[in-house]
């Protein structure tokens, strides 16, 4: 066993990860397509990202044309998202690979949607693209043309991952992760460093609100770190424990996604929810409490 | 949207665009980014002589020359931008306006309107949100045109 499996084997769901190599071997035995093969998706904050060059046989998914519904701010229903899988080739018994951009923030995102809609076998490349990059392996312009299958409407069940700004305020007072930079968490920044200014009337954070920077949970190369490290963030210094009712929340609902996969999948965490509502709402919602 | 009309050049680019499906816009935004020129020797390793954009996702640095002439329709502009590979949304912004205004005199490049980046029919291949940064980027081209004319 290498050492990257050893890792990913002390996991609580070791099956929600696959390794750089693992994902090697598979593309160039053909596994990747095709009506039995994996599908392999990329999910970036920049849309253009797969375009100049993606993992042979990946497909695009795009968090924000794919994912969210156009009008409302919410994700698609279960319709449009069944003909986004179907698009892809992707069945309800498919074993689907999400990789991307940002230490795999858009890719955990993208993971968490699909888990909204009950798709059962959803898994992430450990480090994303950039180790994928970092390693020198093949990428390529060609875009493949997935045969389009049919996929089931399935209804999206929000409520045992997801959290509403009223399920918010009902959880005051239980474990909250504010993923955010300590910057927007303390108030003093109204948006991520680095990033434009997205409208929050009022800065700070959900009353109780731990903070824990989404990307302690990540290593150098944007893989995850080891269960022992994790546990050292989460349990030890933060106090939480796996049987908490923990919501996670960010700006929009993607930094926490990370967390949320972290928590739940490499922790075995078995209540969290992430708040996709997050800053963007509560720092605007008129009467809610805040915290500086 | 205002009717003042754009630059010929940039004119062009905007019918190319519009015209062209979702998956070709991509491909064409693809191929803006992939030929933003690089920078000059004398600002390479100088991003302190270049203006930060914030509003785009990722980070992006530009800066103007405005050569010299006797009024602002003689005084053509040059534009400079510099931002990684993994920004190719961002690249390509500024490959079109590269493309589009780089050459054009300062009163020229001053009348361009500002919703200019709403008429490519970009909005709908990579989300309204994204569209910010280039129409940031335009800004700060201007307000930098409109400084160094500034006698």
């Amino acid at each position: 066993m290498s050492a990257e499996d050893t890792k990913i084997s002390a996991y609580a769901h070791p099956e929600r990860l696959v390794t750089t190599d693992w994902l090697a071997e598979q593309v160039s035995a053909g596994g990747i397509g095709g009506p039995d093969g994996i599908v392999l998706l990329e999910s970036d904050e920049d849309v253009l990202l797969y375009e100049t060059g993606h993992i042979p046989g990946a497909l695009k998914i795009d968090w924000h044309v794919d994912l969210n519904d156009p009008v409302t701010r919410d994700y698609v229903d279960g319709a449009r998202f069944a003909e986004v899988m179907g698009q892809r080739g992707i069945s309800r018994d498919t074993t689907v690979v999400i990789y991307g951009d940002k230490s795999n923030w858009w890719a955990a995102y993208a993971l968490w949607v699909f888990s909204l809609f009950g798709h059962e076998d959803v898994r992430l490349l450990d480090g994303g693209r950039a180790k994928w990059v970092a390693e020198g392996r093949e990428l390529t312009r060609e875009v493949t043309s997935p045969t389009t299958v049919d996929y089931p409407v399935a209804e999206r069940d929000d409520a045992p991952i997801r959290a509403f700004k009223d399920d918010v305020l009902a959880h005051l007072g239980k474990p909250l992760v504010d993923v955010r930079s300590p910057g927007e968490y303390s108030g003093e920044l109204l948006h991520m460093p680095d990033y434009p200014q997205e409208g929050a009337m009022r800065g700070g954070h959900i009353p109780g609100a731990k903070s824990v920077p989404w990307a302690r949970a990540a290593a150098e190369d944007g893989s995850f770190k080891s269960r022992e490290d994790l546990e050292a963030i989460y349990l030890e210094e933060q106090g939480l424990t796996p049987s908490d009712d923990v919501v996670a929340y960010c700006r929009i609902g993607e930094r926490s996604s990370h967390t949320w996969f972290v928590l739940t999948h490499l922790l075995g965490f078995e209540a969290v929810r992430n708040y996709d509502g997050s800053w963007t709402e509560w720092g605007n919602a008129v009467r809610v409490p805040i915290e500086k | 949207m205002s009717d003042t009309p754009l630059p010929t050049s940039l004119a062009e680019i905007a019918e190319d665009f519009r015209s062209a499906s979702n998956d070709l816009k991509l491909q064409l935004l693809l191929e803006f980014s992939d030929e933003l020129p690089g920078l000059p020797e004398r600002y390479a390793g100088h991003l302190d002589q270049l203006e930060r954009v914030d509003e785009c996702q990722s980070p992006l640095f530009l800066t103007v020359e405005v050569a010299d002439g006797a009024s602002l329709e003689d005084r053509p502009v040059s534009l400079f931008f510099d931002a990684p590979a993994e920004a190719p949304t961002t690249r390509g912004f500024a490959g079109i306006l590269h493309e589009g205004l780089d050459g054009l005199s300062a009163a020229e490049v001053l009348a361009v309107p500002d919703d200019a980046p709403m008429r490519f029919g970009l909005a709908e291949a990579v989300s309204p949100l994204r569209m910010r940064g280039m129409v940031a980027m335009l800004g700060r081209i201007k307000r930098q045109v409109r400084a160094k004319t500034a006698d």
